[in-house]
């Protein structure tokens, strides 16, 4: 089933470093997700985060406030 | 305990490149090559504690901290104090405010916090530690603590709620059940290189600029005559700080290339209470911040807590130049 990953924050470098990361992992282990940015605040504070960056999974948060490594992602992913 | 970095510059620049110690170029040289490199070790190492302290200390269980307990007028100096401890990302600003105020804390001790946040960060800290010394840096902590403090406190005087903007409004009339925070579920030692790994972004993120701001530090203290400012700044001329705090307010820049500059005019006159003062007016309140801020409040908020914040530094300035 394909995985629905969203990353939520306001365009800072953190944010865009960890898109990055997960668009790596992603293409190179062939998973099957979509990745959505919501740049949007107030969207970003119905998910109740404080820091950003934050990764969520299927509308589960997973990371938030730092940029996690690429084996971090993929054992979120798996 | 920097010696062995003296050392190095020497070797580099007078042995290695064959600069020669007693030339204008070899010296500014040299200073660039140790300041460069102590300021990099510096910030790794700042960068790296806090992360340690961040490990421990989630901004989550500082929110729940302040949320929970009794304080009794100590909240503000409490919020000022995590502002400090927390890494800041002016991205993260907005985030950590509405969580503040979402999770029923006064929005006058949330503005402790986010006074302080900007002013006292690693960032600025290491490169004080690195061009001012211990004491200096203390100093510039502290005051930025009480500073966030009494700030803070100030606010709360003001009726600030209808000023936020209406979304917020919606947000605080149902307040939100705070979640607990779930304890971080990895051990201190599996969480140790990812810490290095983010002092490492740090200190890559503004590797370019302390690097452009020695610089710019070295070659000014080549070019700009002894006592160039005491003529014009430092002469303790009263109007000195409340211009320096003026002129520093809408200038953004990052601290990796500010101290280093202001190194250079504390060196040639200027008292280091103004240049405190400057320094936080440039870090502590910019454009970019009263941008993002102005999602969450309107512009009459923005410049009521512009303004405290400004009128505050500039005492503090006064205070500085009165008893160093």
């Amino acid at each position: 089933m394909s995985k629905v990953i969203k990353i939520l924050g306001t365009g800072c470098p953190k944010c865009q470093s960890m898109t990055g990361v997960v668009q790596k992992v992603i293409s190179e282990n062939n998973i099957d997700a979509t990745i959505e940015k919501v740049e949007d605040i107030m969207e970003i504070m119905k998910y109740n985060v404080m820091t950003t960056p934050a990764l969520v999974i299927d509308d589960v948060i997973t990371i938030k406030g730092r940029v996690p490594s690429k084996d971090e992602v993929l054992a979120l992913l798996n | 305990m920097f010696d062995w970095l003296q050392h190095f510059a020497d070797w580099l620049i007078y042995t290695l490149f064959k600069v020669g110690a007693e030339t204008h170029l070899g010296t500014a040289l040299n200073f660039f090559v140790y300041d460069t490199l102590k300021i990099l070790i510096l910030l790794f190492f700042v960068v790296f504690i806090m992360g340690i302290v961040n490990a421990y200390f989630p901004i989550e269980r500082l929110k729940d901290y302040l949320n929970k307990k009794k304080l009794y007028g100590l909240e503000y100096f409490f919020s000022s104090v995590f502002g400090a401890i927390t890494p800041f990302c002016s991205c993260s600003s907005v985030p950590l405010f509405i969580g503040f105020v979402q999770g029923g804390i006064p929005l006058a001790v949330t503005f402790s916090f986010l006074i302080t946040s900007p002013l006292v960060n690693e960032v600025a800290v290491a490169m004080f530690l690195g061009m001012f010394g211990v004491k200096a840096t203390l100093i510039y902590a502290i005051s930025g603590i009480v500073l966030g403090t009494i700030g803070g406190w100030l606010l709360g005087k003001f009726n600030l709620e209808p000023l936020l903007s209406d979304w917020v409004k919606k947000i605080l009339e149902n307040k939100m059940q705070h979640g607990e925070y779930e304890g971080a579920k990895q051990t201190f030692y599996q969480r140790l290189p990812e810490i290095s790994r983010g002092a490492w972004d740090i200190v890559k993120g503004v590797l370019l600029y302390v690097v452009i701001g020695i610089a710019i530090g070295a070659a000014m203290h080549g070019y700009v005559p002894e006592n160039f400012f005491n003529t014009y700044l430092g002469g303790g001329q009263w109007w000195t700080v409340p211009l320096a705090v003026l002129v520093a307010v809408p200038m953004y820049a990052n601290a990796a290339g500010i101290v280093p500059i202001i190194q250079v005019f504390v060196a040639k006159g200027v008292p280091l209470g103004t240049a405190i003062a400057f320094m936080m007016a440039t870090v502590g309140l910019s454009i970019p911040e009263a941008t993002l801020l102005k999602k969450v409040m309107s512009l009459k908020l923005i410049a009521i807590f512009f303004g405290i914040v400004t009128v505050c530094i500039i005492i503090s300035g006064y205070l500085f130049n009165l008893i160093l």
